[in-house]
This record gives C-alpha cells, structure tokens and sequence, in this order.
C-alpha cells in the first residue's frame, strides 16, 4: 500500500509538472519573447484557459503528501521554509497576475502584472528545481526532522543545477505549447524559441542525469533493477524526439514529446529516490520513507479509492477543456470575445 | 531581527500569520460561496425565458465573482502550505485524519471549481447556453462542497472524533463519523448561511447605489429582487441555526460557550446579563447588570434549571482569552439581527424600491457589515478554542514547527505587506466595475 502510494505520489508531482510546466514556461519566456502587447495578450490567453485548472494538480499533490505521508509533508515543508515561501509568493503573484492584468487599461499597470507574472513563472521553475534536488541528493536533517543548516545549505550545486534543469523543461515545453495555440509568425518564433532552447536543455539534462550518478543514489534502484533505466532513457529519447518534431514542424506531437521529457525525468528521480521520501545526509537512518511517513492503512485505503475514481474523472473533464480551447488564438476573437 | 527574537517567539508569530493567512483568506471565500450560486440562478433564468437581462445580469455579477475568486484562489494556496511549514508537528501528528480531508478537498471539488471557472469565463461564445449554465452551477456546488470539506476539518479540530492514539499519533478508525458528526454539519450550514447572507448584501448594496443614481434601473431592481429573497431566507435561517451552534458548544466546547458568555462561576438556573462586560484581569466581569434569570441554561440546553459551567471550573492555562470571544460572539448576533432586520423590510418594500432612498443609501453602507460579520465568526471560532489546536488533544503551543524566528518574522512581514496590497488592488477593483455597471 505504501508503495503503490509513493507511485500515486510521485506520479502526481510529475502531472503537475507536465501541465503547469508549460504555464511557467510561456510567463518565463514573456519579457523575453513578445513584441508588443498584441503578442503579450496572445501569450497569456495561451494558458489563460488552463492554468488555474493545471495549478490544483499542485493543490493535489501537496494535498497528497499530507495526507499519505503527513511527516514527510510536515519535515519537507518545515525544513525547506524559506524557499517554500518565497515559492508561494510568486505562485501568488502569478496567479493574481492573469485576472489583474487586463482590468485597468494603463501601460504601467499591465507592464506591473507583465513582471510579476514573469517573476511569478520563472521562480516557482527554480524553486520546484531545488526542492527536488534536495529531495533526491538529501538535506541535513537530525532524527526529529530538524534541518542541521540554514537557507544556504539548500542550494547545493546539484540542488542548482536542478533548479536550471525545471526552468529549461518548462521553458522548451512553454514555448512547444505556445506554437501550438498561435499560427503565422507567432508560430513560427514560438517553434524557434523551443529549437534555440533545446541545445541548452540537453547540456543541462545530460549535466543532471551523470551528476545524479555522481552525487546521489538515484541509480542505485535501476542497478539492482534494470527495467528503471527505462526513465532516464525515455526522457533522452523523448528530448531527441521533440527535436525531431520541431524539425518536422508538427508542434503538437513536439508539446507531447517534451511532456514525456518532463515525465520520464520525473520518474527516474522518483524511481531512483523509493523507498525515501526525504533523504538525510547525516544519516540514513534519520531518512523519511515511504513507510515509516506513511498514513495509516486505513487512511491509505480511503484515500486510495477515492483518488482512484476521481482522479480519471478529473482528467477526463481537464482533456475536453483543452480540446475545446486549445484551439489556435485569433488576436479579433481575442478583442472581441471574454479574454484575459 | 534581535527585536522581533526579543519581542516575540515562533509561537507568537506563527499564530500571528496563521490568523493574517485565514482571516485574509476569508475576505474572499463568502462572496465566491453566495455570489456563485446567485449567477447561476441568474443564468438559469436567462436560459429558461431568453430575456437578454438576464445574460447581462450573469455577466456583469460574474465578472465580480472573478474579480474576487482570483484572490480567494491564491491566498488558498497559502493556507495548505503553512500547516506544513508553521505547524509541522500538527501536521504529523494529526496529518492521519486532518490530511486526508484536504486532499479530498483539492481532488473532489476544487479541481472542478477551478477548471470550470475557466469554462464559464472563456466559453460564452463556444459552448451552448445551457451548458454554460451548467458550468455555473458546477462551479456553485464545487465551491460549496469545498467549502464542506475544509469545515469538516476544522470541525474535527474543535470537535475530534473517530480517531485513536496509536503509533504516537491520531489516526483515523471512523472516517464516516468524521465527516458526519453533528459538529461539522452545523459549522458548514453555518458558514454557508453567513456566506450567503454577505453575497446578498453585497448584491443589495450595488444595486442600490445603482437606483439611488436612477442608472439601469430596470436591471438593478431585479438583481435586487433576486438578491433580497435569498438574503431574507438565509438571514432568518442563521439565527435560528445560530442558536443550535451555541447549544452544541455546551456538551462539545463548554469552554468557549462559558468565554462568550463571559460566564465565570458554574451555578444552574445561569442568568443572561443584558449589560455585561469582562474585565482583563482576574476572574470577573466589570459590569453585571440586568440580569435575565435562567435565561443563559435556558438558551444552552433548553431547561431553566441546568448547571452551567463557569470557567472558574477550568485552570487559567486552559481557558480561552475571554473579552475577544466575548466581543466578536455578540457583535455576530447583534449583526444577524440587524441583517434579518433590513431583508425583512427590503422584502417588503421590493417592489417599491425608488421610494426609500434612505434605506437604498442604509444598504450601501451596510456592504462590509456582514464582512466583518464573517470574520467576528471565524474569531470566535478558532480563539474560543484555545489554548488547544486540536481541542482536548494537542495543544497549540505543542503544534508549531521548529523553526527559526527570523523566518517567520520575515514571511508574516512579507505576507502583510502582499496581502495588504493586493487586497487594496482587489477591492479597487470590485469597486470599479460595480460602479461602471453592466454593459449594454
């Protein structure tokens, strides 16, 4: 029970970053990719129909974590404080940002919003990054789940260098997402962006999956199981992938690839961390696992059952809202219908 | 941060953040419960007789529902978070039961609320009428279920049932007794009840800043209508249900009911003071006068002659801070009379409106009553149950995290300071587009 709940876990941060990824990618890229308001609007109408709907797989998952493994939850956010804060303060930024942004027809009140939605993406990218960088190398934590260290302490140089590796995921899969939803010119820079990000993602990712065989233990489960290499392999073959499709220019079968990049690379660090859940590198023995964090049976049961009816239902209504907006965005449409 | 380390501790602090977190967080959840099932009714009629006011109504309404539902989202986020980050050792030790209703919360409902705000708010033009109505109505009943199961958790920490302690910890054996006790049933009504009642004041008021300018008037009177007749039957019902909330306390939380009610000594036959006030220090209230005799055992347990416990019955250490659940309990009912008062008489005069421009302009006024109304509630709630977090089980100040004072201090300094102005940018904005109307 526990381990099929470790999977659930792991399996819904890694939704998360699949759907979210691409709503931070698109506000990480906006400053740096949009000409002029038009485009600005285009962009955020590309994920205004979505984001808040892909933002609960967040609420979900942190929701899971308490529930199926309340100490895990309550170690992970007590110790990771600091940087769990400034994280929710720019998902709130982000968040408000969408809905402010557009009430107020001034130039410096939308160019306000623009920042803090960029600010908004680009650091929730890095700070998941670190947060499952420290999750998979391990954090000083004693036997009562008190962090031996300070704020510094959690930004280890594979703790960084995963925090770069998120906002370059999310980055090529915004930018994939973003030429799925605009035609013409839009279409075509968004299909460049993804291309001219792609070389750094795959320095970035190749740089993350041999450090992890450096500096963490994450190979070790594939090693006495080899059918876990299946993860770091697919997301390489999935980054091969999506290049490919750029280069075919079929954007929708590109979006798909980078969304198996984020799930493949997702799963490898998970797969690879079981059965820890929050390693201490004083000591193993001060590590939280899947079982000794987890709930009771019962509680895992009722959970279980629960997840397991609503969960496919939730995907099934979250799929027919993207069909029925994932639609190219017409700049007249945008003007004259109900729009961010 | 020596001052802040001298001044307060984590404990202080924490407490401190929790209640900016949840009261702020409160600004917004109401107005999201009433106002979503006020344009979903609007809607509704628009679908049924076509008549194009109606679509207008739901669009001008909805759009400050948005306003206001974006807020009420975010700060939502906040509260997950800090029961992991500030009250850690809560969270492990009752994470079993109270966990678990949270998940439930985000997988069952806010999920749908989320998604299908997006679809009500995009989809004017790409779904047919009658499923976006439908969209609406979701969006309601998520909104509301949300709402039940985010009661159903703070019911179980003023009320904990279907648990053990096991494994140093409480963990769940009755799932179906948490969600069901009767604690949690009337604390959802109850909350439900004052979030309709604020959504109906806040359309009542609009509208009547609206007729008393004589714009939209045909538009603005049947908003009203619609408004006042859910206003009158929610305001009549909270007090009615009100009651069986303060009865409840007697055999659940007797001492919150006894701090309420500044009662000191257990006596049966306890009387209701008209004229009361607690003082600070000691054990006693500074004035007593008028007294009702029997009155106060009277309304708790329906007998005149049943023994009311005083709070002299329990040590200091274990009562809660008296004149705050003393002030915001009264000022709560004194409001829902008031509230029943004017939907009396709104409902009265409905069809009449133009010709009392007085009370138009009393409704205006009376737009951030039924707010701090809300809030006195949620005040009374959570301080009348301390000194516990989980009442008769943990005790707050064993709850918090083991964290540095410089982090909180630092993170409640952050959230004053965003929150305060996003709250202002957020009610500039309601304010703006209640002003500028509907649209054509």
């Amino acid at each position: 029970m526990e381990t099929i709940w470790f999977f659930l876990w792991a399996l819904l941060w890694t939704i998360y970053f699949m759907l979210d990824g691409y709503d931070l990618g698109i506000g990480s890229l906006l400053p740096f990719f949009s000409k002029n308001e038009n485009e600005r609007r285009v962009m955020i109408n590309a994920m205004g129909p979505f984001w808040d709907g892909n933002e609960v797989w967040l609420v979900t998952a942190g929701g899971v974590t308490f529930a199926a493994f309340p100490k895990t939850y309550a170690v992970l956010f007590s110790t990771l404080y600091t940087p769990l804060m400034i994280l929710l303060f720019a998902l709130i930024l982000r968040g408000i940002s969408f809905e402010f942004r557009g009430k107020i027809d001034d130039r410096r009140w939308r160019r306000l919003w623009d920042g803090c939605l960029t600010l908004g993406s680009i650091v929730p990218g890095f700070l998941f990054g670190v947060t499952f960088g420290n999750l998979f190398q391990g954090i000083p934590i004693d036997e009562s789940g008190i962090l031996r260290g300070d704020f510094f302490t959690l930004l280890s140089p594979y703790a960084l260098l995963s925090g770069v590796l998120f906002v370059f995921l999310f980055v090529v899969h915004g930018a994939l997402w973003l030429a799925v939803m605009t035609d013409e010119e839009m279409h075509e820079r968004s299909l460049s962006a993804a291309r001219g990000a792609w070389p750094a993602l795959v320095s970035v990712l190749v740089t993350f999956l041999v450090s992890s065989a450096l500096t963490t233990d994450l190979y070790q489960n594939a090693i006495n199981r080899p059918v876990l290499f299946l993860f770091p392999v697919l997301s390489v073959v999935a980054l091969i992938a999506t290049r490919t499709f750029i280069g075919m220019r079929k954007p929708v079968q590109a979006f798909a690839s980078s969304a198996i990049v984020i799930l493949g690379t997702g799963m490898f660090g998970f797969t690879g961390l079981y059965p820890n859940m929050l390693l201490s590198s004083l000591n193993p023995q001060f590590s939280l696992t899947a079982f000794n964090s987890a709930s009771s049976a019962l509680t895992l049961k009722i959970m279980l059952g629960i997840t397991l009816v609503v969960i496919p239902i939730v995907i099934a209504y979250q799929s027919w809202v993207h069909v029925l907006f994932g639609k190219k965005i017409r700049l007249e449409e945008l003007k004259e219908g109900e729009s961010y | 941060m020596l001052m802040a380390g001298e001044l307060m501790d984590v404990l202080t602090l924490s407490r401190l953040q929790f209640a900016v977190a949840t009261l702020f967080h409160f600004l917004f959840v109401p107005l999201t419960l009433g106002l979503s099932v006020l344009v979903a009714i609007m809607e509704t009629k628009w679908v049924r007789t076509g008549d194009e006011t109606y679509r207008r109504m739901a669009k001008f309404w909805g759009k400050l529902f948005l306003i206001n539902f974006a807020l009420g989202v975010v700060t939502g986020l906040t509260l997950e978070f800090q029961f992991g980050t500030n009250w850690s050792r809560y969270s492990m030790y009752v994470g079993d039961v109270f966990g678990s209703l949270l998940a439930i919360e985000a997988a069952v409902t806010f999920f749908l609320e989320s998604t299908f705000v997006a679809v009500w708010f995009f989809g004017w033009n790409r779904i047919s009428p009658k499923l976006h109505c439908v969209s609406m109505w979701l969006i309601a009943i998520a909104a509301n279920l949300s709402a039940f199961w985010i009661l159903v958790a703070n019911a179980w920490m003023q009320h904990p049932v279907g648990y053990v302690i096991r494994n140093g910890r409480a963990e769940l054996t009755d799932f179906w007794a948490v969600i069901s006790q009767k604690f949690a049933i009337l604390e959802f009504i109850h909350t439900i009840g004052g979030a309709y009642i604020l959504a109906g004041f806040f359309v009542l008021g609009i509208s009547s800043w609206h007729l008393l300018k004589l714009q939209n008037v045909e538009f603005f009177t049947r908003s009203f209508k619609i408004a006042i007749a859910f206003t009158l039957i929610f305001s009549i019902f909270e007090i009615a249900q009100g009651h069986m909330n303060a009865e409840i306390l007697q055999e659940t939380q007797p001492t919150k009911l006894a701090a309420m009610e500044a009662h000191w000594e257990t006596r049966p036959r306890a009387p209701l003071y008209l004229l009361l006030w607690p003082r600070l220090d000691g054990e006693m209230n500074a004035i007593e006068a008028l007294p009702v005799p029997g009155m106060l055992s009277l309304l708790a347990t329906y007998s005149t002659q049943s023994v009311i416990k005083g709070l002299k019955e329990w040590p200091a250490e274990l009562r809660p801070p008296v004149l705050p659940c003393f002030l915001s309990f009264r000022f709560m009912v004194g409001m829902g009379f008031l509230f029943a008062g004017l939907s009396i008489f709104g409902f009265y005069v409905r069809n009449n409106l133009l010709a009392y421009p007085w009370f138009l302009k009393t409704l205006v006024f009376a737009i951030p009553l039924p707010y701090l109304t809300n809030e006195a509630g949620w005040i009374l709630a959570e301080l009348g149950r301390q000194p516990w977090i989980v009442y008769g089980v943990m005790k707050t100040k064993d709850a918090v995290s083991f964290v540095s004072t410089a982090q909180v201090f630092t993170s409640l300094i952050g959230f004053i300071v965003l929150y305060g102005l996003l709250g202002f940018a957020d009610f500039m904005l309601l304010f703006k587009f209640a002003r500028k109307g509907p649209q054509k």
